[in-house]
Parts: structure tokens; C-alpha cells; sequence
């Protein structure tokens, strides 16, 4: 029997996934998903819909509590996060999960499809493994059991086995080795290849919405591929390689010229990541303003000339700054509006990101 | 022996010390339960036959995720009716049902006697279940997202209620009647009479006349706090909203009062379930589940009140200074500090005080009589405030008065904001005028814009509600496409009103 409940919390989902009443999706709360807390375990808050009433806004934060401490000195066991307790009921209530199981929850919140491995013939990794036996090969690999057999075999049918005294002496001509044969895998490397603009126009919320969108991106894909590696560019006019701290915190100035980031891209891939083994992802994001339309079409042809045919899929998710969007989005999509290996996206806050990564990872590529 | 029938022995045994101490309940029914039937329970506020909506659905689907995850375990729900409903989790450890049917006996206790309780309805598990049948049949007749879209307008709005409502007496209809118009002038002969009824106190009472002339042609004549009430008198519903309206609108009276006496009514529970394992039931053997269990729930946070904690806590203060003679004249006078250490006239009034007490007080009251600042220094209670440039709640005062005011603030009308129907004919065009009484905060703006599209909903023509922002006394109204928000000048319009009042006079 189905109980009342259920048909209850069916309700809820649907709303949360956003299927009925879309109205009420903007009152969700707990969707961000933070991750934090230690390497492998994160936090996520439980998503809860709080309906809209006239209640008082958050001027002057205060409230009662109990215990030790000094005038001035910070209440223990409360994150840096602003909007902490004052009443019960606002919090979110948080669940410490491990990356693996936040993956899977990923997974089944936002109904991503696994990851076929791109052109199966075309990404393979031969792998030995021991499964057969032949007479030849080194003394280290010889098996003893089958060696013995042999020599059995021989001395029965040489009529020299005497059940009463078994002395079994194997000879060269009885040692079995083990060998190998060798299987065609389907390889399992993948590279993420972050890229952002770095210019004057993106601001430190456009950075964090990017970083958050990351995380997710790489624990989805590592719950998909066995290797990740992680390479990260950052660019104004001109585009270099830098380390993941720097990626997320390094602010230039300046103007922004995509095709640079792309090209550095092409050579980085070219240099270490031949596409015969590896499953290629790059990421770029940006607010969009690119120098000049003309700069928008060197990006379009290094992207059909010599990226998107080594890359799995190439995502473009253009992030919302004070001066707004960019034309860059609109760019793409009017070239290849057909080419499912491009794919685009909009992240106009932090509460876009779930949308964006399900936009980006939601084809299975 | 089945866990059911040694359960039912432990209830026996505690019943009867209950009773033996005083206490006074309904009868009191316990269902074993399953932790995810207890969860489904406890999802649906204690009553399994509820409405169907999503909100239930949250409810449960954190409760679950919450005890799978080991972060919250419900021990216990009990239910205010006659007779009284309690459920028990299952798999609890033997000490813990002890301790929870103990903990059970004083919030039916309190239940019966506090008498905020007192108007409560009592039959409210039957109630509940046709508010069940009544919302499904809609559902059926109308469409469940129509229905449930209904209930979540009226759920928005189902803090506009009047705590109070259910004491007042309203005036009756002698007082309606009573002659109005003429000025009462007393008898007198023509030489005496400017005497004996002065120009000035007749113009006065002309004054007042037309004022309430005026009040009464006001619609409603006085400003309305039960907005839910308003609503479902003069908004153009149909039967069916009507009643779903008005089913929200009694449920939300129905859990007023634990709404008000959350501290009373956890702390009385947590002294009686104390009192009885400790002084009764308790074997050496559980001493330790027991301690932890008990800490565990009187546990403190550094950002929260734990009402078990302050309300056990208080309890106590008070029993021991009703024991010892400490109030009174004579106590607050005396300020010899060592005396004061020593105080105690062995009155052993105290079991008898706090039973006084959990009959008639509720949290504010509670609080504000009994909280002292010898108990708020031992308690080591302090007031918090967020600070921006560090992004952390610091300490902000220990100041006993400071974190009275701030408990109080927070408890009074649970801390929200007072808001009024002041014009149901605002501008003469039919539209709703809601006041929100100013106490110190502003309003959300943003939620406060989306409880008026409510609003709208259920009133069909322009809504608006008077309240301050950024200092500003401004009305925020929507009218079915926009939002506006327009500042009024709040003393021309009194000016303006006192005018006509002059006029008319």
C-alpha cells in the first residue's frame, strides 16, 4: 500500500526538481550544496521550501545564547557564513556525506546520464593479464603447481610413479610458466581543462560561482573516469597556465581575449594530452564581453578546426558580472545551434549553478 | 516479554507516580511505532489523518534523512487531546522509553491545566481527520493543484491570526445599541445651565461623538488582527476556499498555544521526567543511559536557547526560591549580600508555586516574572550580534537586562511582526489595507511582496500594507501585475484627518 506520506513527499520532489509549481522554486532553500568540511567528506544541506510571509528581515541580527566566553569573542562551532542561527527553523539542516556519495546524489538529483567513453575504438589502453601458461619465461613466473603436474603425468605414463614412495622430480621439459594475454580496454583517463576570464569584469562572486560549479563538475567526473587530471588557464588578452589556488583567486585587469585561452588550450593538449588516450573536457568560463567580434571568430575556428575534434564535449558557461552578459554566448550558439559537442550555458547566480551543471554534464558526454 | 507489554508495565508504574506528585491528565494513550511510521507521524505534526501537501512531504523527507544520516532521532510526540496521544519510538533502549513516558505525563500535565491550553479544542484528533476529508473531496472536485495552490496562499498568511483572540469577550450588543448621537446634557435651570453643563465639556463630548461617527462609517470600524477572520467574513470566496480557509485558519489557532509556552511546557516536562526517574524509577543500572539521554536533551549551543534547559532550569529556581522564602518585600529589600547567600525560612512553598505557575502563565509572562538576574548570570546567558566585517556572531553583552529584553523580544508575538487589517475599503475602490505596527524591525520586503500576491489571491482586488522602510513610513501594494512601493507622508494624512474630524464637528 502506498502510504499517505509518500504521495506527500512525491509532491515535494517534484517541486524541488522543478516539474509542478515553479512558482514556489525560487522559496527553495538548501540548494546550493556547498561543499566543505576536511578532503573527502562534504556537507549538504537538505533542500526545504519556506513559503513567503510577513516576517522581519535580518537588520540587526541578534539573539540569546548560553555559555563561556568573553564580550567581543565569536560563538564556537559556527561557520564564517553570515545568517547563523538566530532562530531555529531557518537552519538548513546539513548532512555530512562522503565525495562518492555526493556524486551519486548528484547523480540521481539532477537524473545525469553515465558517461559513455568517447569512439570506444579510438581511446585504448591494453592491459596484461595473466590467464595463460606456456613453456617458456622466466623463472619468476613459473607455476608450481602445473609444473608438478607435468612431471606427474610424465612419470606415470613413464611407468617411474610409485604410489608407496611419490617422489615427483620435474625436469626442464615439465615447467610451466604463466604469460599473459593482452586485452583492449576502453581507457579510463580523463582531463579537465578549466579555463576563465580573469578580466577587470569579473568580480569575486563571478569567481566563486565558477569555483563552486567546479567542484561539482570534478566530482561528477570522477565518479565517471578512474584518472582525473586537472589543468587550469586563466586569461585577459593574454592566457597561461596557472595553479588551482591562483585560478580561483588571481584578479588581472585588462580586456579579454578568448582566442588566447583556446589556443593555449590546443597546445597544452597537443603537447601532453594526446586524444588517442585521454577524454578531454575543457571548461571555459567567461562573462562574455570578448574584445572584438573578430577575436570571436578566431575562437570559432580554433574550436572547429582543431578542438572539438579531440574533445569529448567543449562547455562554455558564461557567467552574469556587474556589467552584465556578453555577446560571446549568443556567438557560439548561432554557429553550432547544431553541434552537440558544444555546449552552452547560462549562470546567472548561484542559483543557476545546479541548472548550468545538469546543462553541461545532462548529454552523457 | 514482548517490548509492548514491558512498555505498558513501565506506564503503569510511572502513571502511578504521577500521579502520586499531582499531576492531572487526560488519558493517555501510547502508540509504539516504527522510527519511519514515527517520522510519518511526527511529519504530519502529531496527526497521522492530516490534508495532503507537499509541506508534510519536506517535513519528512528531512526527519528521514536526518535519522538515517544520525543526526536527530525523535524519542517522543504527544498530542494535545482528549484523551491524549503519545508516541514512542520502538527501537528506544528500555531507560529511554522510561524517561519519555515520564516526560509524556508532564506535557499532558500541562496540556490539561495551562490555560492557554484551555480554549483549545480537545477533540482535535477527530477534527484534524475531517479537515483531512474535507481537503481530499475538494481535491477531488477541483483538482489537487488547484486546491493545494489555494492552501499554500492561505498558508502564507497564516501568521495573521490574533493570539489573543480566543479570551476576548467582544462587545455586546447592548453596547452596539447604546444612543450615540445626542450630547447628554444634564438638567438644569436656564440661569445654572452653563454652569451646570460647561460650552467647552459639551463641545468635547461632540468631538468624541463624531469621532466615533467617524469610526464607525470605517470598515472595519477598529483595526482587525485576525486578518484570517476579516478574510474569511468579507473576501469574495467560494464555498470551498471558505472552508479551506477557515480550516487553516482554526489549525493555526490550535497550535498557538505551544507556540506560546514552547519554554513552560519543555521545561515542566523535563522537570517532571527528571523528578520521576531520579526520586522513583531509575535502577542503578541505567544510571549512565540515563545521565546521557537527560544531558543530552538539556544540552546547550552557544547560538541557541535550549527551551528544556531554561525552562527545567527555571522551574527549579523557582520551587527552591518559593522553598526558601526568597521573594517577597522583605527579599527584595534586603541587600546584605551574605544574608541573601543564606537565605531560607523553610517555607517549603515551592512544589506548591510551580504549579501555581505552569496553570497560569505562558513563555512571555513566565520569563519576565520569574527570570532574574541572579538566575541569567548563573545560567551564563548573554546576548549575540552579528557582526559584518567579520562575518561571525560575537558576544555582545552580558548585561542581564540586555538579555532579558532580547528573550522577550524574540518571544513576544514569536517574534513577529504585529500586522492589522486597517481599511477594507482603502481609497474608496474596495481595496485591503493591511498596518504593520512598527516594534523596532523592518520587514523582509521581498517575502513581504510575495505575501501580498497572496493576499491578492484571496482578496481579488489590490492589496497593500502600510509598514517603514530605511526609516520611511511607505505603503507597498500590488495590484495583480506590479509591485510598487510609494512613501507616504505620514503626518500630512493625520493632519488631513484630524481636519475633517473638525470639520464634521
Amino acid at each position: 500500500m502506498v502510504r499517505k506520506i509518500d504521495k506527500d513527499k512525491a509532491r515535494f520532489d517534484k517541486i524541488i526538481r522543478g516539474r509542478i509549481k515553479k512558482d514556489l522554486k525560487k522559496y527553495i532553500t538548501g540548494r546550493e550544496m556547498i561543499g566543505r568540511k576536511g578532503r573527502n567528506i562534504v556537507t549538504i544541506p537538505v533542500p526545504q521550501i519556506e513559503l513567503p510571509r510577513f516576517h522581519y528581515g535580518n537588520n540587526e541580527q541578534q539573539g540569546v545564547g548560553q555559555g563561556e566566553g568573553e564580550q567581543g569573542q565569536p560563538l564556537e562551532g559556527e561557520g564564517g557564513k553570515g545568517a547563523a542561527g538566530d532562530s531555529p527553523g531557518q537552519h538548513a539542516l546539513e548532512v555530512e556525506v562522503t565525495l562518492e556519495e555526493m556524486a551519486q546524489i548528484l547523480g540521481e538529483e539532477l537524473e545525469l546520464p553515465r558517461i559513455e567513453p568517447r569512439g570506444k575504438s579510438r581511446i585504448m589502453a591494453a592491459s596484461g593479464r595473466y590467464s595463460g601458461i606456456r613453456k617458456v619465461g622466466p623463472e619468476s613466473l613459473r607455476h608450481f603447481k602445473r609444473t608438478y603436474r607435468e612431471a606427474l603425468k610424465r612419470q606415470i605414463s613413464m611407468g617411474t610413479y610409485d604410489p608407496d614412495d611419490p617422489i615427483i622430480v620435474p625436469i626442464r621439459d615439465d615447467t610451466r610458466y604463466r604469460s599473459w594475454t593482452e586485452r583492449q580496454n576502453p581507457d579510463n583517463n580523463a582531463v579537465i581543462i578549466y579555463m576563465m576570464d580573469v578580466s577587470g569584469s569579473m568580480g569575486r562572486e563571478q569567481k566563486d560561482v565558477v569555483r563552486l560549479e567546479a567542484f561539482w563538475i570534478d566530482t561528477w567526473l570522477r565518479s565517471q573516469y578512474k584518472n582525473i587530471e586537472r589543468r587550469f588557464i586563466v586569461h585577459d588578452a593574454a592566457a597561461k597556465e596557472v595553479d588551482e589556488k591562483t585560478f580561483f583567486h588571481l584578479r588581472e585587469s585588462g580586456g579579454t581575449k578568448i582566442s588566447s585561452a583556446l589556443e593555449l588550450c590546443t597546445s597544452m593538449i597537443e603537447e601532453k594530452f594526446p586524444p588517442l588516450e585521454w577524454n578531454i573536457y575543457p571548461f571555459h568560463f567567461s562573462d562574455g564581453d570578448n574584445w572584438s567580434g573578430r577575436d570571436t571568430e578566431k575562437c570559432i575556428d580554433l574550436l572547429n578546426d582543431t578542438l572539438l575534434p579531440v574533445c569529448n564535449v567543449f562547455c562554455y558557461g558564461q557567467v552574469k558580472s556587474a556589467y552584465g552578459s556578453g555577446q560571446f554566448k549568443r556567438d557560439l550558439d548561432k554557429v553550432f545551434k547544431e553541434d552537440e559537442r558544444v555546449i552552452t550555458s547560462d549562470i546567472p547566480d548561484r542559483d543557476a549553478i545546479m541548472d548550468s551543471i545538469k546543462d553541461f554534464l545532462g548529454k552523457g558526454k | 516479554m514482548s517490548i509492548e507489554s514491558e512498555i505498558r508495565r513501565i506506564q503503569v508504574e510511572v502513571e502511578g507516580y504521577a500521579r502520586e506528585y499531582g499531576l492531572d491528565f487526560f488519558e493517555t494513550i501510547f502508540e509504539i511505532l516504527e522510527f519511519d511510521e514515527l517520522n510519518e507521524v511526527a511529519a504530519y505534526g502529531g496527526f497521522p489523518t492530516r490534508y495532503p501537501h507537499w509541506r508534510f512531504g519536506m517535513e519528512y523527507n528531512q526527519l528521514t534523512k536526518g535519522y538515517a544520516y544520525g543526526l536527530q532521532k525523535i524519542y517522543e510526540m504527544v498530542i494535545n487531546n482528549d484523551p491524549c496521544y503519545a508516541y514512542l519510538l520502538k527501537c528506544n533502549h528500555l531507560v529511554d522509553q522510561k524517561i519519555v513516558i515520564a516526560h509524556v505525563y508532564g506535557h499532558c500535565d500541562f496540556f490539561k491545566n495551562n490555560a492557554w491550553f484551555s480554549k483549545t479544542d480537545r477533540k482535535m484528533m477527530d477534527n484534524m481527520a475531517n479537515h483531512g476529508t474535507r481537503i481530499r473531496k475538494f481535491c477531488e472536485q477541483y483538482g489537487q493543484e488547484r486546491v493545494e495552490d489555494f492552501v499554500d496562499y492561505c498558508l502564507t498568511l497564516d501568521n495573521l491570526i490574533d493570539p489573543h483572540a480566543p479570551f476576548i469577550e467582544r462587545a455586546t450588543a447592548e453596547d452596539r445599541f447604546s444612543p450615540q448621537g445626542g450630547v447628554t446634557k444634564l438638567k438644569a435651570k436656564r440661569y445654572m445651565d452653563r454652569y451646570i453643563n460647561p460650552a467647552d465639556k459639551i463641545l468635547e463630548e461632540r468631538q468624541r461623538h463624531a469621532q466615533a461617527a467617524a469610526r464607525k462609517s470605517k470598515f472595519p470600524s477598529e483595526s482587525q488582527r485576525d486578518v484570517l477572520q476579516f478574510l474569511l467574513n468579507y473576501a469574495p470566496l467560494q464555498r470551498w476556499q471558505q472552508e479551506v480557509l477557515s480550516i487553516i485558519r482554526e489549525e493555526a489557532y490550535y497550535f498557538t498555544p505551544q507556540a506560546q509556552t514552547k519554554i513552560m511546557n519543555e521545561g515542566w516536562a523535563s522537570y517532571w521526567h527528571s523528578t520521576i526517574m531520579t526520586e522513583r524509577i531509575l535502577r542503578d543500572s541505567e544510571v549512565v543511559d540515563y545521565a546521557d539521554h537527560h544531558s543530552g536533551t538539556l544540552g546547550t549551543r552557544p547560538g541557541q536557547l535550549n527551551p528544556y534547559k531554561i525552562g527545567i532550569e527555571l522551574f527549579r529556581d523557582i520551587e527552591d526560591r518559593w522553598n526558601k522564602g526568597r521573594f517577597g518585600k522583605e527579599w527584595e529589600e534586603c541587600d546584605d549580600l551574605y544574608e541573601k547567600q543564606t537565605w531560607d525560612k523553610h517555607l517549603g512553598l515551592g512544589r506548591e508555586k510551580i504549579f501555581e505557575v505552569r496553570k497560569v502563565y505562558n513563555d512571555v509572562t513566565f520569563i519576565d516574572t520569574f527570570m532574574t538576574p541572579e538566575f541569567m548570570e548563573a545560567q551564563k546567558l548573554f546576548v549575540y550580534k552579528y557582526n559584518p566585517r567579520t562575518g561571525q556572531n560575537e558576544i555582545a553583552s552580558r548585561d542581564t537586562d540586555q538579555v532579558k529584553q532580547s528573550i522577550l523580544f524574540s518571544l513576544t508575538n514569536f517574534g513577529q511582526p504585529y500586522i492589522y487589517v486597517h481599511d477594507g475599503n482603502f481609497q474608496n475602490r474596495g481595496e485591503l489595507l493591511l498596518e504593520h505596527r512598527w516594534t523596532g524591525l523592518e520587514l523582509q520586503m521581498n517575502h513581504a511582496g510575495d505575501t501580498l500576491r497572496s493576499l491578492l489571491a484571496l482578496w481579488q482586488r489590490p492589496v497593500h500594507i502600510a509598514t517603514y522602510l530605511g526609516g520611511k513610513r511607505v505603503i507597498l501594494s500590488y495590484n495583480g501585475k506590479e509591485l510598487k512601493t510609494t512613501e507616504i507622508d505620514a503626518e500630512r494624512k493625520e493632519k488631513k484627518e484630524e481636519e475633517k474630524a473638525e470639520q464634521k464637528s
